[in-house]
């Protein structure tokens, strides 16, 4: 228990220094719900000079334009999908991490359930196959049972 | 032949085509959804006039460029001569947007690498870059005579460039200067 202390310690001296790199953004007047929003948000949006990382994370400047972008217009009273649909229109689908549901993202989004879906047929022939194997291989035995049957009845 | 071979061929030679087209593509080149939509409106200070105000308007009606540029970019340097070619040669009247740039910074690379542009706008925070989905520079636009997104060219133009991909629709939009 005592060993545990200073290691429960340490993870949360680092996650307030994780934290902190979000309160530098200038003019913070969001209110506490509004902050959550905008650490969702920016954790959200991928950085398209950076391509493999989020706005949250990114240093690029033009991720710092778009965090602050994201800021006062959640401090306007904008929603979120607003302020996507506002992303979207300039930069493409490609900025949303999530991607929308739509015709050119079906297979997407349909590809983990299809590739299950193969597999649960691939399953189920070969147990069909083992099934079909194990009837024949019991089949001289049910013979032989079959004739012992009669054996027994026929005196 | 048995499905059992054939499938499994078939799933794997299918993955290694996908997978061969992806590595063609180059996943910095973000298609823009401003193509074919009414070019953003922009009012921004001129850079050589900073008291006056610019805008596309004063091109509205002429098939032109929009080039955004910083004299921190290096690649724009390399583009600078293609750009030139456009205004000199072709006659097409090029927009530049002056991208998070201080001024006197980007009057002395003008003064160094010439200045092919009709108009400059200063886009000094970059607001009208994010109206303009600009990610990085250089990136040109393209803009008919309605005003209208009709190409976006990432990053630097090169000289190949000029005929394979700009001079065919230049001609095809029918910007003057172009035309034989």
């Amino acid at each position: 228990m005592s060993r545990q202390l200073p290691v429960c310690l340490l993870t949360g001296l680092l996650l307030i220094w994780a934290g902190s790199g979000y309160a530098q953004d200038p003019n913070n007047q969001l209110s506490e719900t509004q902050q959550a929003r905008y650490i969702t948000l920016i954790a959200e949006l991928r950085c398209l000079v950076c391509q493999n990382q989020n706005i949250a994370d990114s240093n690029a400047p033009l991720a710092q334009d778009l965090r602050s972008q994201v800021h006062s217009m959640i401090a306007a009273g904008k929603s979120n999908a607003e302020i996507k649909a506002y992303l979207v229109e300039r930069y493409g689908d490609f900025v949303l991490y999530r991607p929308p549901i739509k015709p050119s993202t079906w297979l997407l989004w349909g590809s983990p359930f299809l590739l299950l879906l193969l597999g649960l047929v691939i399953a189920w022939r070969i147990a069909a196959a083992r099934r079909t194997d194990e009837t024949l291989h019991n089949a001289p035995d049910n013979a032989a049972l079959a004739r012992a049957l009669n054996e027994e009845e026929s005196p | 032949m048995n499905w059992r071979y054939v499938l499994p061929a078939v799933f794997v030679i299918g993955l290694m085509v996908m997978l061969a087209i992806g590595l063609t593509l180059d996943p910095r080149k973000v298609p823009s959804p401003l193509i074919d939509k009414p070019a953003p409106a922009f009012s921004l200070p001129s850079l050589h006039q900073p008291d006056q105000l610019v805008s596309q308007q004063s091109l509205r009606g002429q098939v032109h460029l929009l080039n955004v540029w910083a004299s921190w970019c290096v690649a724009c340097r390399e583009e600078h001569e293609q750009i030139k070619q456009l205004a000199t040669t072709y006659n097409i009247p090029i927009i530049g947007l002056n991208y998070k740039d201080e001024r006197s910074d980007a009057i002395q690379w003008l003064e160094r690498f010439g200045d092919p542009y009709q108009l400059i706008a200063v886009d000094y925070q970059g607001n009208v870059g994010i109206d303009w989905g600009v990610y990085g520079v250089p990136e040109t636009f393209l803009i008919d005579q309605a005003g209208v997104i009709r190409y976006k060219h990432i990053g630097p133009i090169k000289p190949a460039d000029i005929p394979q991909t700009i001079l065919p629709l230049l001609r095809k939009l029918g910007a003057t200067g172009v035309m034989q």
